[in-house]
């Protein structure tokens, strides 16, 4: 079996690509994207300790991630298209209202 | 499986999965990154069948590269979007520290994980990861929060329709 340390290495970097993604990307879509390459490395944590503890509950947990995750995209990219409507752009960078009164 | 065979397979799924997992950050255009993340899901769910996952393997692919992707790329279409249009992306100190930051979240938990002391892995019995042993605790220990999802899959289908409807 292959050591626990490597999996929740690999889940390290792929959450450290997602976040460096998020604070980087320009654009909406892509931002989007980096928070789902984020939810992943949690759900391989999950299944990495699950299958350590010989613990299913980790799976289970791992399943519900999957689902809020498909929740979050449908509400995010129905956000990032009622944007776009209203201001014809998607730029993070842009659109900044709350920011600059 | 021998551990070293499987160490092999570790390396063959963790490389390709680290190279498509930074072609969506490096990727100027949004279907390219949107391909690079669909490669990264399906090599993911190979280290999840590594890790006895199988159920979460396929669901894996039907629901991350299968069904969140098509959504992914659709807005994509919808919004037809260009480099030009959405302009260069400027390096202020706020991404510096940004690339700093995640690097140092990096190098933190990669150090924690060399300090610490291996733990071994238990053994586990045939039925581990399938449908049947997954679906059965779902089903029993996790039902509440089970049918919690399903008013949660509702709510953001209405939220969904009614944020992205011009008029209702």
């Amino acid at each position: 079996m292959v050591p626990t340390t490597h999996f929740l290495g690999l889940a390290a970097f792929l959450f450290a690509l997602g976040f460096a993604g998020v604070l980087l990307k320009k654009n909406a879509i892509i931002v989007f994207m980096c928070i789902e390459l984020m939810l992943n490395a949690a759900n391989l944590t999950f299944l990495a300790f699950a299958r350590q503890q010989a613990s299913m509950s980790g799976q289970a947990i791992a399943f519900f991630v999957i689902a809020v995750a498909a929740a979050e995209a449908a509400v995010g990219l129905a956000i990032v298209i009622a944007v776009y409507r209203s201001r014809g752009t998607v730029s993070v960078d842009e659109v900044a209202a709350l920011r600059d009164p | 499986m021998g551990t070293s065979t499987e160490l092999v397979l570790f390396w063959v799924f963790a490389i390709p999965l680290m190279v498509s997992a930074a072609g969506v950050i490096a990727a100027r255009n949004p279907v390219h990154a949107a391909m690079s993340l669909v490669s990264a899901f399906f090599w993911l769910a190979g280290i999840y069948v590594l890790l006895t996952a199988h159920l979460l393997a396929f669901l894996q692919i039907i629901v991350y590269a299968g069904a969140i992707m098509v959504l992914f790329l659709f807005v994509v279409m919808l919004l037809s979007l260009t480099d030009a249009e959405l302009g260069l992306e400027k390096l202020t100190a706020l991404k510096v520290v940004g690339i700093v930051g995640s690097a140092g979240l990096l190098g933190l938990v990669v150090t924690a994980l060399a300090q610490g002391t291996p733990v071994g892995v238990k053994a586990v019995g045939e039925d581990f990861g399938t449908v049947k042993a997954v679906g059965r605790i779902l089903y029993t220990q996790y039902l509440l929060p089970f049918e919690a999802t399903s008013v949660l899959l509702l709510v953001a289908i209405v939220g969904a329709v009614v944020v992205a409807k011009e008029k209702i």
